[in-house]
């Protein structure tokens, strides 16, 4: 009888999970967010066409300041530069982060294990800015010992804050795959090298190429350190291109913006999918 | 110690602790076994038991604390696992998910640096050993769970090791699959010839499957023996209670003839014959176990049979089984028995619930306990 009673106390339809979508003004809170952090794109992306040399006032539809700034020496030289450091800042970064992954994933745990994790991911707490100045001291020190100043600094630099960024998809990856598979290569005759040649790595393929393609995103996209860091001559693509805003300013920086937006949209995606990928 | 051509694999007084200090996990104590050549060995035991970590230290992930293991004469108990003829079916069956069907089974003979010829001819037999010829090409996870189990068993045999571990291989399929990969596993064993060491927790299954079978429990072996051996002759308490269903009673003996006791049941105070297995107490206070299956109903006026005991009891309740009805007897001095009967059309009148019977059990049908 009891039962019955609760029975018909319960409500006759059953209770939808919670879900923060049907919270009211979901929709609006949504809607302002992404116009917030997508809109002030349009009108830099807009104006790159521009046939006029304002960079407010719309004159017409013209590939002319993407022609300048392909034509445009400097800026040639700079990307170059740019696609230079991120080259090599991500590929030693993936490589260190890939070692540091199975590392922290493939070894029996040991004392410390999240000092090193917090270590490893440092770059990510630490203020850009006391990083660069730590850093120019830095190599202030060591220009002055050697005497020399070539782009390595550059590159030690943009190593140093991508290694995390590399580190936490190849990380994820490893964490989520089977470690039976492994043992299952052992017990099949494979040395633990080739066990790692033939299973490990190929099945960790997928995370070493997002995080090296993270790391060269950040690279490519670094401001304040690539700033104190650089000798004279060094500037990177945003390094430049901060210091023509504080000339006049042309549609043709929104034209190399709109480039370098489209190739860093262009990596995001490829790391989303490959990270998607279950194989 | 013995060392036989006969004795594949040789586990001696072997030990295995984990970790250390207050933390220390004994997960085997003083373990010795040894498993015979194109034998079908199972290793029985809830789980916690030790049976796992006895598999992974022949299959050489972990290495013993202390005691020898040896593989057809040879110590392996400090060898890596690629260093062993051993090969392992896994439970979840760990197949490769960035190869094909056909490149997961010859991984072994290709990491053995066989000639591709070789590889590829292995494969395709082993590909008919388990009936899976089309999907040569699939990946693992274009097939079903049935037939990741045949590649991962294909694949463990293809390198024909001298030793097949296969931990609890069958416990991801649903029932009906179960069966029949429990006929094919005896299938693959009789045609390859090769000793496969089985892991499980299910007794039907060690039972229908098994040549020998070694119950386990607290990383120590309590018993090893035929499945008939271990059924009806159980030794210890726990043997006889994990296998099948089983009633204890107390009982005292009277008098020992070489493994045979004479024993006057607390129970009625009658007098019966039982087994008496090796160790086990030889007067005073003892438990015996007898199976549900070997009792039967007396008619009232029948006298037991020569050499058999007859019991006096009282039904309290009848469950029905379709093919047998079990009776929840109490017996005199408040002891109670299970009976299983067949169900018979024949039988003249099967007891009801409250009614008086005597039940009868043959002459050694009672086996007296070590504890």
């Amino acid at each position: 009888m009891a039962d019955a009673a609760r029975a018909a106390e319960r409500p006759k339809r059953p209770r939808k999970p919670f879900s923060v979508q049907r919270m009211p003004g979901f929709a609006t809170v949504a809607v302002i967010c992404f116009v917030a952090l997508y809109a002030p794109l349009f009108p830099l992306m807009i104006y790159s066409f521009n046939a006029g040399e304002s960079i407010a006032v719309w004159q017409g539809f013209s590939w002319r300041w993407y022609e300048s700034a392909w034509a445009n020496e400097q800026v040639k030289e700079v990307t170059i530069r740019s696609l230079v450091v991120a080259a090599f800042a991500s590929g030693i970064s993936t490589a260190l982060a890939t070692l540091a992954a199975l590392g922290t994933t493939r070894t029996a745990s040991f004392k410390g294990q999240t000092v090193i994790y917090v270590m490893i991911n440092q770059p990510l707490m630490v203020p850009e800015i006391v990083t660069g100045v730590a850093l120019l001291i830095f190599f202030a020190m060591i220009k002055v010992a050697t005497g020399y100043t070539g782009l390595a600094y550059l590159i030690a630099a943009h190593t140093a804050f991508c290694i995390p960024f590399a580190y936490l998809p190849i990380r994820a990856r490893l964490e989520g795959m089977d470690k039976t598979l492994e043992a299952a290569a052992a017990d099949l005759y494979a040395t633990p090298w080739q066990a790692f040649r033939r299973v490990t790595l190929p099945l960790m393929a997928p995370g070493i190429v997002a995080g090296a393609m993270l790391a060269f995103v950040i690279s490519l996209d670094d401001v304040v350190i690539t700033e104190l860091v650089k000798s004279a001559g060094q500037d990177t693509l945003p390094t430049y291109m901060l210091g023509q805003l504080r000339r006049a300013i042309t549609p043709e920086i929104n034209a190399i913006s709109t480039a370098l937006l489209a190739v860093t949209v262009a990596l995001l995606t490829a790391i989303f999918f490959l990270s998607r990928s279950k194989e | 110690m013995i060392q036989s051509a006969d004795v594949a694999v040789n586990v001696a007084g072997v030990s295995k602790i984990f970790g250390s200090g207050d933390q220390e996990v004994r997960a085997l104590d003083d373990v010795s076994v040894a498993i015979r050549q194109n034998e079908f060995f199972t290793l029985l035991g809830p789980s916690g038991c030790g049976k796992t970590t006895l598999l992974r230290l022949l299959a050489g992930f972990e290495h013993p604390t202390r005691g020898e293991i040896f593989l057809n004469g040879t110590d392996i108990a400090g060898l890596p696992p690629n260093k062993r003829p051993v090969n392992t079916v896994f439970q979840s069956y760990a197949l490769f998910p960035h190869l094909t069907v056909g490149q997961n089974i010859g991984f072994g003979l290709e990491m053995q640096g066989k000639p591709k010829a070789e590889v590829e001819q292995t494969v395709d037999a082993m590909l008919k050993l388990v009936r899976m010829e089309a999907l040569k090409k699939r990946r693992t996870s274009q097939i079903s769970g049935g037939q990741q189990q045949r590649v991962a068993l294909a694949r463990a045999l293809a390198p024909h090791p001298e030793v097949l571990l296969l931990d609890e291989p069958l416990s991801a399929l649903d029932f009906k699959l179960r069966k029949e990969m429990q006929l094919e596993l005896k299938r693959l064993q009789n045609e390859t010839g090769i000793t496969f060491i089985f892991v499980t927790h299910d007794q039907e299954e060690a039972l229908t499957m098994s040549d020998r079978i070694a119950v386990m429990r607290d990383g120590k072996i309590l018993q090893v023996g035929g499945p008939r051996e271990i059924y009806d002759r159980p030794a210890e308490r726990f043997v006889a209670d994990f296998i099948g269903d089983t009633n204890f009673l107390r009982a005292e003996i009277l008098g020992v003839d070489g493994d045979a006791a004479r024993l006057r049941l607390d129970a009625g105070g009658v007098e019966i014959a039982a087994d008496l297995p090796e160790g086990a107490a030889r007067s005073g206070a003892v438990t015996v176990v007898i199976r549900p299956e070997r009792a039967r109903f007396l008619g009232p006026d029948d006298a037991p049979p020569d050499g058999e005991s007859a019991l006096d009891a009282r039904v309290e309740q009848m469950v029905y089984f379709g093919t047998d009805t079990h009776y929840h007897l109490r017996l005199g001095g408040d002891e109670r028995f299970i009976a299983r009967i067949q169900n018979d059309e024949r039988l003249a009148r099967a007891p009801a619930e409250g009614d008086s019977v005597r039940i009868a059990f043959p002459a050694r049908a009672a086996q007296v306990l070590k504890d």
